[in-house]
């Protein structure tokens, strides 16, 4: 269906619910292509997309990026990361900061280059910075056994993964805000498969369609969300059936719950979420950052800077209705990490959205 | 401990990199330096020159379709060219590593040499300096500088845009930055994907001379196609609509960004000019840069309008529209 059909269907369909619609994109990368392709700007209003928790970087606490800086500081340390964390301001400044000022803080693309780095300095300490949801810990859980099986002594993961199902969880248990459906997460499901949202479906009737991320995709599963709420239904459905099966990636989940096991952890702005996060099994406890670097402690230090990313993350308010939003909080200047992430609503908001105002 | 430093983002082109420039221009501030285009314009005894100068940290520096010698000479020629001149002689410095083999050196300089021959710049004056191993980079770093003469009565200011004006790029974009991400992150995207690296100066010149309707001329590198349409939106106070189905993105630099986080309209071009011209001239326009081997795939992307004026707005392929906004740091890969 072309894309001027999908919408003239979304429309006809919300004119038939007659009520506003909330329906939440789980994932960072949703928001993102929601944003760049304009779709907002095309829906009606009666239908509003709001943005989820499924920023990795947004999510992680204050206290990960303090430890994961104090663990730089010492010379014999190289520290590894994926890009998006450098510039998310800890309590202490930044990763980028840290680099800046002379730390070995080397931006990596894929878990593996971690490894591989720590190959080649048998005489340095690497550690990775795990953080991200589904689709990446698959690839370090994968590193850990390979640094296991080839006896690479000097390799690490600070760990902060994540799992996204627990969150939606959560947001379904909380009466902050409404959803009437779940865009979930593409990418995500392809290693989960998508039987993992049936609790969603069955405990609190809540629609849910995984969906691509070309506009089309997008659409086309608003419109099937749509579909469900007129029905009265609530089920799990597949738009992204180009890449996402029911049982999902075995091989991956095999790897993850080999070397993870679920642990409760802190979310930004939702506090502790039971057996959300993963930490590394015992099996393979030289490998935890945590335990193997034990001598760095790092509190929690409580920060009033006046940041509702914690709001913005549970869709408890829009961006433009924190007070920091475009005037102390930029992306040159972040306050909080969801003006920081390339797929932070904040963001997400600050570069695309004034059109709309 | 709260003192503020240069992080890389500084470097990125966007505007973290403008806190630099406007400590520069606050102590330095001149007419000339205060155009801020890619080259200063000057008044030398009644002939307009243009006088430029880069550096090149490129890593690595050898990559598909160039190397640091062959982008020395382009950048610099194409910084001459986008404001309204002809280059003619250039300098070359070289900062080198000690360790960096000789043979690795003569490459280089081979490179700059028919980079220079086929642009048609002399090398005229140079500088070497040796720092100890492992401060410079991947070996080397290369600064450059020209000065041409400017064709006689053209302005190719960005701050000319008009509403009516439409809005010309010559090519494919994105190419020469994920080519570089490619190469030094080892990502092994399968792909004959290269740098577009080139010098436009014959092809400018072929425009200046021969079509009136020239208003602006800009190389989208650093920051990429965004950057350049922001500034020229910015310093014309204009607005710029453009539409996305008309923006030519290779498959492989669409794979690689989608992959990665990034917007192809962010990434760097080293071989690419958007030019913005008179209605009335754009099929000239057209035909000159798809006759010329840099240009062959050049397209009208958009045009210059009264409505939302400093912002450049895309039309999306879906006919949704969003800002394009001017890139802020550099392009950091997302975790998904």
């Amino acid at each position: 269906m072309n894309v001027d059909k999908l919408i003239e269907s979304i429309s006809n369909k919300s004119d038939r619910i007659g009520r506003k619609v909330n329906l939440m994109e789980v994932c960072g990368t949703h928001t993102m292509a929601a944003f760049r392709s304009g779709i907002r700007t095309r829906l009606p209003q009666q239908v509003r997309l709001l943005s989820g928790p499924g920023c990795p970087v947004c999510v992680t606490s204050d206290r990960y990026i303090d430890h994961a800086i104090e663990l730089a500081m010492t010379e014999n340390r190289i520290i590894t990361t994926f890009g998006d964390m450098m510039r998310v301001p800890g309590s202490r400044g930044s990763l980028s900061l840290a680099k800046a000022r002379g730390k070995d803080i080397r931006v990596i693309y894929s878990p593996q280059q971690a490894l591989v780095a720590a190959r080649k300095n048998p005489g340095r300490e690497v550690v990775f910075l795990g953080v991200g949801f589904e689709t990446t810990t698959p690839l370090v859980a994968w590193t850990i056994q390979n640094a296991f099986s080839q006896k690479i002594p000097n390799y690490s993961v600070l760990c902060a993964h994540k799992t996204i199902m627990p969150a939606m969880r959560a947001l379904c248990d909380s009466d902050d805000v409404r959803v009437d459906g779940f865009l979930c997460p593409g990418h995500v499901s392809v290693i989960t498969g998508a039987e993992i949202y049936q609790p969603l479906c069955r405990e609190y009737h809540a629609p849910c369609v995984i969906a691509g991320f070309e506009p089309e995709d997008i659409l086309l599963s608003i419109d099937m969300l749509l579909n469900q709420i007129i029905s009265g239904e609530a089920s799990v459905e597949i738009q992204y059936t180009r890449s996402v099966t029911t049982e999902g990636n075995k091989l991956a989940q095999d790897c993850v719950n080999d070397v993870f096991e679920p642990c409760d952890v802190p979310w930004r702005g939702m506090g502790v979420i039971p057996s959300s996060g993963l930490s590394v099994r015992s099996s393979y406890k030289g490998y935890d950052a945590e335990l193997k670097f034990p001598d760095i402690r790092v509190n929690e230090v409580k920060r009033d800077t006046g940041c509702r990313c914690g709001d913005v993350l549970r869709a408890v308010i829009t961006p433009s209705e924190c007070g920091l939003f475009k005037k102390e909080c930029t992306p040159d200047n972040p306050i909080g990490p969801c003006m920081v992430s390339s797929e932070g609503t904040c963001a997400a908001y600050y570069r695309y959205s004034r059109i709309d105002e | 401990m709260n003192r503020k430093i240069i992080t890389s983002a500084h470097g990125g082109g966007g505007t973290a990199t403008k806190e630099i420039i406007d400590i520069a221009r606050e102590y330095l501030g001149n007419p000339a330096l205060d155009q801020l285009g890619d080259s200063a314009l000057l008044d030398l005894d009644g002939t307009g020159i243009a006088f430029t100068t880069d550096s090149y940290v490129i890593d690595p520096i050898f990559f598909p379709g160039g190397d640091i010698g062959k982008i020395a000479v382009c950048g610099t020629v194409n910084d001459i060219a986008m404001e309204g001149a002809k280059p003619l002689y250039m300098s070359l410095s070289l900062i080198l590593e000690e360790g960096l083999e000789f043979e690795l050196l003569e490459r280089v300089i081979a490179s700059v040499a028919s980079a220079a021959r086929e642009a048609g710049v002399l090398v005229v004056t140079g500088d070497t300096k040796v720092v100890e191993h492992g401060r410079a980079g991947g070996g080397l770093f290369i600064n450059t500088a020209a000065v041409g003469r400017r064709y006689e009565g053209c302005d190719t200011s960005v701050s000319n845009a008009a509403p009516g004006d439409l809005v010309v790029v010559t090519g494919t974009i994105g190419d020469h930055g994920v080519t570089i991400i490619n190469e030094r992150e080892e990502l092994e995207l399968e792909s004959g994907l290269k740098s577009d690296v080139a010098a436009l100066n014959t092809l400018v010149e072929e425009l200046l001379t021969s079509v009136p309707g020239i208003k602006s001329l800009r190389d989208p590198t650093r920051g990429g196609l965004a950057a350049a349409l922001c500034d020229i939106a910015g310093a014309s106070k204009a607005g710029i609509e453009i539409e996305e189905v008309k923006i030519k993105v290779k498959r492989e630099v669409k794979a690689a960004c989608d992959l990665l986080g990034f917007d192809p309209l962010n990434i760097a071009n080293e071989g690419k000019a958007v030019i913005v011209c008179s209605e009335d001239s754009a099929d000239e326009v057209l035909k000159i840069c798809r006759d010329n081997e840099f240009g062959r795939e050049s397209v009208l992307i958009g045009s210059v309008v009264s409505e939302h004026p400093e912002t450049v707005v895309l039309r999306t392929t879906m006919g949704g529209k969003r800002i394009v906004d001017m890139p802020r740091g550099e392009n950091l890969p997302r975790i998904c």
